[in-house]
């Protein structure tokens, strides 16, 4: 199943971020190779979209050196840009928009020609069912078409690596069981490096490798059978919580959350 | 400059303002307040430079329907950020300029056409304009609204939420529009007023629009164009800054 060589297409070196007195990331260092599924795992406030943030030019690295596609993000980040495609954890499309009009928009801004842009939108929407949709409102779709959108629009342009941070959050199972055959069959066939990170340990396995991050720094990366062996268990989720132990995770600054709980202490109060 | 991002920014922003039919409603019914009702009712008192209220206050009425318009307009950044597509331009292949410039202009269009509304009033009040001096109204008030809207993507590159934009913009438009020459002339106010009028780009806007529509000047036309030229370019590069901060 390696489908993959040994060029690297991301290398991150010594990578930290800190958050005024809060540590994101502590020195973490890692590489994905060319055409690789690769699967970044950890529990909640762990550092994955963090690291995701800062190899896709949203953040800045606080010490430490990221590259992408050959490019360092902080110095070139319009070629990294060039090189990625994401599909963020949250929802990022224009729900007032049609979804022909963001796969447009998106096709604008990648600077695809307009004959070109216009086979790749008819292109990526038969690939993920929606061409019959396309001139429906987004915000009349479903959280899996939505999502299916995303993953249309991220691959539009084309990129050499594929970030997708939790792509089948809150997705019902046939929805994501169709979303990873497509994610797979789409690497294998167009040879996108992905690099993908996710709550479900049973997706991971699809993953030819992962990196298993907790408090901001790598405790373990290998194949996931290697990985099984080395703990001696049946599932990477028996590794997961192995490796990362039964405690349940603060997120940091989630404020819907802790608005909820201050309403239901209330309740409790009455 | 990257023509395809300036191009979609402004498609797009105008395509949304387009749907969403209610704004309309604010640019409407701000002209019939003030001009037609407060207007009318002030000119029974006031007789300005020998013209009356309604017609001194015209060209303020265009003026403040084109800050309005173009503050409301950059709430879509913090809509845009809200909601995540801010994230979607920030990690596309584009430079930072081109993303403010295409707001700059999306708002700016959109404060225009606002602006546009007030002219429709001109009747009901009796104020008789000259063909060549309404086609040079409009580029005056484009440059108004671009100046406008590059103060707003300012504010709004720093806001967080909705709420403190409406308290900003608020604590900004009001006072800006009253202290600008609007609805009374500025020759002859107490001295801490006189500086605030003559710091507050609007002024020369309401100044130039003036002597565009009534023949009525205070300052020296070229002053008028090299305070907001020099005003707009100091915010778009501040916009420009803002958005090229990766925390």
């Amino acid at each position: 199943m390696n489908n993959y060589t040994f060029e690297k297409i991301i290398e991150v070196k010594n990578l930290s971020k800190y958050f005024g007195q809060i540590i994101a990331l502590e020195d973490i260092c890692f590489e994905v190779y060319k055409g690789e599924v690769f699967g970044f795992l950890g529990p909640n406030g762990a550092g994955k979209t963090t690291t995701i943030n800062i190899l896709c030019t949203l953040l800045m690295p606080t010490s430490g050196e990221a590259i992408v596609n050959g490019f360092n993000v902080v110095n070139f980040p319009n070629e990294v840009r060039k090189s990625i495609g994401i599909i963020f954890q949250d929802p990022s499309l224009d729900e007032r928009l049609t979804a022909y009009e963001n796969l447009n928009f998106h096709g604008m801004i990648y600077h695809l020609p307009l004959k070109v842009r216009k086979a790749r939108i008819e292109e990526v929407l038969n690939m993920v069912g929606l061409y019959s949709k396309k001139d429906y409102i987004v915000r009349t779709f479903s959280s899996g078409m939505k999502r299916r959108l995303e993953i249309a629009r991220g691959l539009m342009h084309k990129p050499h690596a594929l970030f997708l941070d939790e792509p089948t959050i809150g997705l019902d199972p046939q929805t994501r069981q169709y979303i990873w055959e497509y994610i797979l069959n789409l690497s294998q066939r167009e040879k996108i490096t992905m690099f993908l990170t996710t709550h479900y340990m049973d997706e991971a396995e699809i993953c030819q490798r992962v990196g298993i991050i907790d408090h901001g720094k790598i405790v373990d990366l290998d194949t996931p059978d290697v990985l099984k062996n080395k703990y001696n268990v049946a599932s990477l989720n028996e590794v997961f919580l192995q490796v990362t132990g039964l405690d349940i995770r603060e997120e940091g600054s989630d404020e819907k959350e802790r608005l909820g709980q201050f309403l239901r202490a209330r309740k409790k109060l009455r | 400059m990257d023509f395809d991002a300036i191009w979609m920014i402004w498609l797009r922003d105008l395509i949304r303002h387009f749907r969403d039919k209610i704004r309309l409603l604010g640019s409407i019914t701000r002209p019939v307040l003030w001009l037609l009702i407060m207007g009318t009712g002030l000119k029974a008192v006031f007789n300005v430079h020998g013209i009356s209220y309604t017609h001194f206050i015209f060209p303020g009425i265009i003026a403040m329907n084109l800050i309005f318009a173009a503050m409301q307009s950059t709430i879509s950044i913090i809509w845009d950020r809200e909601f995540g597509f801010l994230r979607e331009i920030l990690v596309a292949p584009i430079s930072r300029s081109s993303i403010v410039l295409g707001k700059a202009l999306s708002g700016s269009t959109v404060a225009f056409i606002e602006g546009l509304f007030v002219l429709a009033f001109a009747p009901f009040i009796k104020i008789n304009i000259p063909l060549i001096h309404l086609l040079l109204l409009l580029p005056l008030m484009l440059l108004i609204a671009f100046v406008c809207t590059s103060m707003g993507i300012v504010i709004a590159a720093r806001m967080t939420s909705f709420e403190g934009f409406g308290v900003i913009s608020n604590f900004v438009i009001m006072p800006m529009f009253f202290l600008s020459g609007a609805m009374f002339p500025i020759d002859n106010l107490p001295h801490w007023i006189s500086f605030i009028v003559r710091v507050n780009p609007l002024t020369y806007g309401v100044d130039l629009l003036r002597w565009d529509t009534l023949g009525i000047k205070t300052f020296a036309l070229y002053i008028d164009f090299l305070f907001l030229i020099i005003f707009s370019f100091i915010m778009l590069g501040i916009g420009v800054l803002e958005f090229s901060k990766r925390s």
